[in-house]
């Protein structure tokens, strides 16, 4: 009897507890701060299977014998602008693994035109040695971010050729013109920010080019004339709506970077929020100087409403889990995109305008051997990469 | 036993409608008796009507009614007209203040010239049902509690859409009217302002406020208990305390070493419900006019506690960035 009473509300309240959450439950966390200050982070046991599913990394392919004193890609081939000084043999496996990873069904014609691999003809070829030279620069420039983990091809491209997650400048919300009122591109469901009502203009502010304002906390306790004037509520909403952005990217809380009792103060914050506020530096960096300038390369079918290229925010990478693809590194198996000798002090931050011809390019470091004959039908197939471009290798 | 008319009571009496005392030549201003309910009898009184609305009464319902429309109809023009996006998003509509840029001047229409006149229509609306509560009141020789309960949620009310923003100098200080804006309104406040948990009067509102629950809770408990014996007629029963009152004054005594008495919990409870508000709109006031970051006050005024450390405390990256001069001047803001 006494049993039953306590059976039932026990159920009672586990009930209770199960109607208050949004999503469904359960979800398990775990304490990563002092007791008693809320300091954890949650996991949804539902998603883990899917998201471990996601985040396997792909077989590497065998490595190649590299003899000493042999040809260099950029020996053999033309046009190899990026990856001139590998040996043809890693050359020719590092282009398999990037059609793994990249273009796995369409393969080398993703790019490639077919009697001529040295041709630029097709716009990904342009597309993607820029990409190659982001992932470089990624590597070296912002090892803050990325760490020893680095990012390579598959990091973003997860065996599509357009990256699952990539955005565009947004079109004013649809509304009615003249006196109606001006939402500010606030105030409809957008699940870019965690379904709230705030600004879903949150990339456009922060992540391309000239950066909003981020910090909006006040950092005295008392009120300072004209300094804390432009620091208004609805800033906040904008700074909330960018963090509401990264924590649903990364598929954490708050409390995964910030304490819980003070967000701005760096002296109590997790260590994580350092690499995410290097993110917040490296991402409109990359969406300036690689994504964006591509504009003008891409069919009308790969851009957004108001024409501007497709660019990258924290869930091009991340897809849901704190670190993309668990932390695991390519690195050691692709050591090419550590891009050492490449992309460092900025070399590829060079103003870049990918109408103009390769050769007419300014010289860069990495492609002091860009061939000029982009055209040249002489160039042939290496036997190596013809039998590695076949499918059995490649899958 | 007898059975008395409370909640438990199944039986409905049936009669000519209770209209009250004879008002005069107000009697204009009083509706018919609508009918009654059977199912509004099993939870309250069966009789519906006469409602007395009264000058005050309908001119606040028109004011109310336009603030209304012009909310409504602009977030239906958020969405291009569209009645299905309406509905769909309605949780999410808004209609904004200026932004800050306007200061406390008139914007255009388009740029918050709507939410000043819907604010405006609002609160027009809010003060004539508060003069009706009161006329009301005296109408039936009854004390002003209502009416100065009622002004304790407007208090709120002005501090958060006028007084506060006024003192502020900008109306982009104020609450949008939309239900998930109001309440990311809410959060970001609470973070711009360095954590509003850390604002004491935020602490004695919340403490009222589930005081207010609390009181309740107990109260209306007792009462229903001590229904068998005629505890909810209170009134009978604070003139003639009988055995209801005993025991539930015995009770509580018993479980606490101390009781209300029938007159009193209705003062506590007043009191509770009213402070919440007025310690909230204190509160509210004081953010950004008086305090900027209320952990950083908090932590001057030994309120905040320090924790030990878990992990190596983190510098702010921006000033450890050489040449970075922006960064750093951002950093000392």
């Amino acid at each position: 009897m006494n049993r039953s009473i306590l059976r039932s509300a026990t159920l009672l309240l586990g009930s209770l507890v199960l109607a208050g959450c949004w999503e469904a439950p359960p979800v398990e966390s775990e304490q990563i701060g002092f007791r008693g200050v809320g300091m954890q982070t949650v996991e949804n046991p539902d998603l883990t299977e899917s998201l471990k599913r996601a985040n396997v990394l792909p077989e590497p392919l065998p490595a190649v014998a590299v003899t000493e004193g042999g040809p260099k890609a950029s020996d053999v081939y033309q046009n190899v602008q990026v990856l001139g000084d590998l040996s043809i043999q890693e050359f020719t496996r590092t282009m398999a693994s990037i059609t793994a990873w990249v273009s796995p069904e369409q393969g080398c014609a993703y790019c490639h035109v077919g009697n001529n691999f040295a041709s630029d003809e097709v716009y990904t070829k342009v597309v993607s040695r820029r990409m190659m030279q982001m992932t470089m620069q990624t590597n070296t420039e912002w090892y803050d971010h990325v760490g020893e983990t680095g990012v390579t091809c598959y990091t973003c491209h997860r065996g599509n050729p357009v990256p699952e997650y990539i955005w565009f400048d947004q079109p004013p919300a649809n509304r009615t013109g003249g006196m109606a009122a001006n939402s500010y591109q606030q105030n409809h469901a957008n699940p870019e920010v965690g379904y709230t009502s705030m600004a879903r203009d949150v990339f456009d502010r922060y992540l391309d080019g000239e950066q909003d304002r981020i910090r909006v906390i006040a950092q005295t306790a008392l009120p300072i004339r004209n300094v804390t004037q432009n620091l208004s509520t609805q800033d906040t909403e904008n700074t909330y709506s960018l963090m509401m952005h990264m924590a649903g990217s990364l598929g954490v809380n708050c409390t995964y970077c910030h304490n819980s009792r003070n967000f701005s103060s760096w002296e109590m914050s997790p260590p994580t929020r350092v690499t995410a506020w290097h993110a917040l530096k490296m991402v409109p960096s990359l969406n300036e100087n690689f994504l964006s300038p591509l504009g003008p390369v891409y069919p009308p079918i790969r851009l957004g409403q108001l024409g501007d290229a497709p660019k990258v925010n924290c869930t091009t990478c991340h897809q849901g889990v704190a670190k993309p693809l668990y932390g695991q590194s390519m690195l050691d198996d692709y050591p090419v995109w550590r891009g050492e000798g490449h992309g460092g002090e900025n070399d590829y931050l060079v103003p870049y305008d990918p109408m103009v011809p390769a050769s007419e390019q300014p010289i860069m470091d990495g492609m002091e051997k860009a061939a000029t004959a982009g055209d040249d039908e002489s160039a042939s197939l290496d036997p190596v990469l013809r039998h590695l471009m076949t499918d059995s290798v490649v899958r | 036993m007898a059975e008395y008319q409370n909640i438990f009571t199944q039986i409905q009496v049936r009669g000519p409608a209770e209209l009250g005392v004879p008002i005069g030549r107000d009697t204009k201003n009083r509706s018919g008796v609508f009918g009654s309910s059977k199912l509004l009898g099993a939870v309250a009184n069966a009789q519906l009507g006469p409602i007395y609305l009264g000058a005050t009464g309908t001119l606040s319902i028109v004011f109310g009614l336009i603030a209304f429309e012009i909310i409504g109809f602009n977030m239906l023009a958020s969405v291009n007209w569209d009645v299905v996006e309406f509905v769909r998003q309605l949780f999410w509509l808004a209609l904004e203040p200026p932004a800050p840029e306007y200061g406390l001047e008139i914007p255009p229409m388009a740029e918050g010239g709507w939410w000043l006149l819907a604010g405006f229509f609002l609160t027009v609306s809010i003060g004539l049902w508060w003069t009706r509560t009161f006329l009301r009141a005296r109408a039936l020789g009854l004390g002003y509690h209502i009416p100065w309960a009622f002004g304790a949620a407007i208090w709120l009310y002005l501090v958060l859409g006028f007084i506060r923003p006024v003192l502020m100098g900008s109306w982009s200080e104020a609450v949008p009217f939309g239900i998930f804006p109001h309440l990311d309104w809410t959060a970001a406040f609470s973070i711009r302002y360095g954590n509003l948990f850390y604002n004491p009067f935020h602490m004695l509102s919340i403490v009222f406020l589930y005081g207010s629950a609390i009181l309740f809770g107990m109260h209306a408990g007792t009462i229903l208990a001590t229904g068998r014996y005629g505890g909810e007629r209170e009134l009978e029963q604070i003139v003639d305390r009988g055995t209801a009152t005993e025991r539930a004054s015995l009770y509580w005594r018993w479980q606490m070493g101390f009781n209300a008495t029938m007159e009193s919990i209705h003062r506590w409870a007043w009191w509770f419900a009213v402070l919440t508000p007025i310690c909230g709109g204190i509160g509210i006031l004081l953010t950004g006019t008086v305090v900027d970051n209320w952990y950083m006050w908090g932590v001057k005024h030994g309120i905040a506690p320090d924790y030990p450390a878990v992990y190596a405390p983190s510098i702010d990256p921006s000033l450890t960035q050489t040449g970075d001069t922006a960064g750093a001047t951002e950093a000392m803001r």
